[in-house]
């Protein structure tokens, strides 16, 4: 038995294929923190004095904060001094306005990530908002969007174009003083996405991001914003790949997603930063804020993430299920391995009437990965007839991992109805057996089981996610037949 | 022995949890041939069929195996497989969330490569699939079910036939593959069994009751008691142990 687990283990070991590192001059301002810094960034943004102000607020908050500790994940404490809070590329003076301006080398990472960005936007319909280390540098289908009425740019390009919208939304869904990070990030954030889809109108394209950290010793803190009127529909993927280092690198962003009446937002993530060697050396600590409200009667916010990367997990996309019948879901797998840890889950804030929640999770843990499911139910006494279901699956694939379950119900209603299921298997010899009896190698029968035991995931994923996600956890494509 | 001996196996012994099991068991299987193994609950049947197959969790402590020329003990599981020895499971497992028909594609797309042959396309697998399916009698959103998930004991087992008909195998091993089924079931199986007998295939028939050799008459009767083979006949052998019980074969075995 001990060589069929050394064998997994080299099946999930592989290396981290996309650890590269891109040569480009960086704008970068020195490491630390303090008020000049934030004004600093504020100013190289040109932004409002609102937000400026805004900024401010956050920071002096978050020096009254000290740094949680209470998740399940162990790492030292981060020196926030020592962290360069802005790098921007710079490549022309301007900013590029089509692809053709951007920096040819940009272009070709994103080739070795296998995202050939124009080619991927043009066929696939995608409209891409890339992302490299903190300014966004290439947009694109901006006028099919344009037409729609729908607003996809930078958050830097918001706060200039659409103070108003900014002013209303930003903050009141995680509010400044929400969280350590949070409030680290709402004083410091450089850019990120914004999106607002206005009444009645169905976004006529699936929106993406791609986020990635570059330079050395720059902590990223991402803003995005999605606003959905009432009765819209936006679909919005991020996906996230980082070049190779030996430093622990810090990822604090904040996601609010705002779903007017009847409207439904679905928000898919593939995070897939730099894990750390095999030794659990370097690798992104990345500690995220994602939280959604329907705010609006019959809205629908829908999570799902697949995250195989980093070092440090800490996330937990939540919705608030403010209007009555509004829908709250989230899908989740989650793969450790190595010295990977993950402390993720969700949180359903049942507060209108009929409201729904869904929680379905998939931890896969690997080597010495250890994986925490940390999930809160919580029905308002408004809330009546508050449902929730909720399935926490664990898979072990070596016998040095771990899983981890925390689920928290909290009902103060008594019409209301929660359910949770829960199971932790190894991956089972009768069914490695049964592949292998039929002639299929090691390597391809783990890759068929994992990829059943996520397959519920997977399948709320959009098609050319789910494609990049199975690649990510190295499964052939399933469904060829029928 | 000529050439023309497929499975070859010479005085095998085995254990599992440190309890023989097989105890210095021979047996010789030839093209074409279809032989059926017998024996009483713990004789050691199912135990050979998973040995066989290379199956975690039995020590080989005797004796050798020598299928197609080749040291089978020596070969990983799926090596046999590829080599075409198919078994077909007494307790099919699950596997939730994969497709039966993308494992069984991806099973006769890694055969197919290991014999040098072109992988099939999802066109013309579909065209395979839809032949077989006829010939088991099963629908063909069976196909699009997980790997014998929610399945009955007797869907499972017409899965491992029509799993055992698209990958054509040199040699199979049937264990208990009559157990769970009902009469109807038992006669599907068994004309699916008999449409894939040929003369370059072997077939071994691990079964604990006759009722199954009714429908597919077998060369050779062996039964198994103890973990070796104690006495070995034509098919009327096993009408005669289906009259008669186990008990007075291996009365007779203790006493040579």
């Amino acid at each position: 038995m001990a060589t069929k687990g050394q064998d997994l283990d080299t099946i999930v070991g592989r290396e981290y294929e996309h650890g590269f590192y891109t040569d480009i001059e960086a704008d970068t301002i020195p490491p630390g923190l303090d008020e000049s810094v934030i004004r600093h960034i504020s100013g190289k943004k040109k932004e409002p004095e609102f937000m400026l102000n805004w900024r401010l607020k956050a920071y002096e908050h978050w020096l009254t904060m000290s740094e949680p500790h209470w998740s399940h994940n162990r790492y030292e404490p981060v020196d926030y001094q020592t962290i360069s809070y802005y790098s921007a590329p710079k490549s022309n003076k301007d900013g590029p306005k089509s692809l053709d301006e951007v920096d040819p080398k940009l272009l070709e990472t994103y080739d070795k990530l296998g995202i050939p960005l124009h080619e991927r936007a043009r066929l696939a319909g995608v409209a891409v908002d890339a992302v490299f280390d903190s300014v966004s540098v290439a947009t694109t289908f901006q006028e099919q969007l344009a037409k729609a009425g729908v607003i996809f740019c930078p958050f830097s390009e918001a706060v200039q174009k659409h103070p108003e919208l900014i002013e209303q939304y930003l903050g009141t869904v995680v509010p400044y003083t929400d969280n350590f990070f949070a409030t680290l990030n709402s004083a410091v954030f450089t850019d990120g996405s914004f999106v607002y889809v206005p009444k009645g109108v169905r976004c006529p394209m699936e929106l993406s991001t791609y986020f990635r950290i570059n330079a050395a010793n720059t902590g990223q803190f991402e803003r995005t914003l999605i606003i959905a009127d009432e009765g819209s529909y936006v679909s919005y993927l991020e996906g996230c790949t980082a070049p190779q280092r030996d430093e622990n690198q810090l990822h604090a962003a904040v996601v609010e997603l705002i779903a007017l009446g009847d409207a439904q937002i679905k928000y898919s993530t593939v995070q897939n930063w730099y894990p750390g060697d095999e030794n659990g050396i370097g690798g992104i600590y990345n500690f995220v804020t994602k939280r959604g409200e329907c705010r609006g009667p019959n809205s629908k916010i829908s999570w799902t993430q697949v995250e195989t990367g980093s070092a440090i997990t800490w996330k937990y996309p939540s919705c608030i299920l403010t209007g009555d019948n509004s829908i709250g879901e989230f899908y989740s797998v989650a793969v450790t391995n190595n010295y990977q840890q993950a402390d993720t889950g969700t949180k359903m804030i049942h507060i209108g009437k009929n409201t729904r929640s869904t929680i379905i999770s998939k931890g896969i843990s690997a080597g010495h990965g250890q994986n925490a499911y940390r999930g809160l139910v919580k029905v308002l006494p408004g809330a009546q007839n508050a449902r929730n279901y909720t399935q926490c699956d664990s898979l072990l694939l070596s016998d040095e991992c771990g899983a981890h379950t925390f689920p928290y119900i909290e009902s103060k209603n008594p019409s209301a109805r929660i359910e949770h299921e829960a199971t932790t298997s190894k991956i089972s010899e009768d069914q490695l057996f049964y592949c292998l009896q039929r002639g299929i190698s090691e390597e391809d029968s783990v890759n068929m089981i994992v990829n059943g035991f996520v397959k519920e995931v997977f399948k709320e994923l959009p098609m050319e996610f789910a494609v990049e996600a199975q690649n990510l956890l190295g499964v052939s494509l399933e469904g060829a037949v029928g | 022995m000529s050439d023309s001996v497929m499975l070859k196996i010479d005085q095998l012994s085995a254990e599992a949890e440190n309890k023989g099991i097989l105890r210095g068991l021979d047996l010789e299987v030839r093209p074409g041939e279809v032989h059926a193994i017998m024996g009483p609950n713990g004789s050691g049947k199912s135990t050979l069929a998973n040995v066989l197959a290379g199956r975690d969790g039995y020590d080989v402590t005797g004796g050798t195996v020598t299928y197609l020329g080749e040291d089978l003990l020596e070969m990983a599981p799926e090596e046999r497989a590829r080599a075409g020895l198919f078994l077909a499971f007494q307790y099919p497992v699950e596997i939730p969330g994969v497709n039966n028909a993308y494992l069984l594609k991806a099973a006769l797309n890694a055969q197919r490569k290991h014999r040098g042959q072109q992988e099939l396309d999802a066109v013309e697998f579909l065209m395979l699939i839809r032949e077989k399916i006829q010939l088991m009698q099963i629908s063909e959103d069976f196909l699009n079910r997980g790997v014998n998930e929610g399945f009955s004991g007797g869907e499972r087992k017409r899965n491992e036939i029509l799993q055992m008909a698209v990958l054509e195998p040199k040699l199979a091993i049937l264990d208990e593959t009559d157990s769970g089924l009902d009469i109807d079931a038992l006669k599907v199986v068994a004309n699916a069994v008999n449409s894939m007998r040929s003369a370059d295939r072997a077939i071994v028939l691990v079964t604990h009751y006759q009722r199954l050799l009714n429908y597919i008459e077998p060369d050779v009767v062996h039964v198994l008691s103890q973990g070796r083979i104690v006495r070995s006949g034509d098919k009327n052998l096993a009408l005669e142990l289906e009259e008669r019980g186990y008990e007075w074969v291996e009365q007779e075995a203790a006493q040579a």
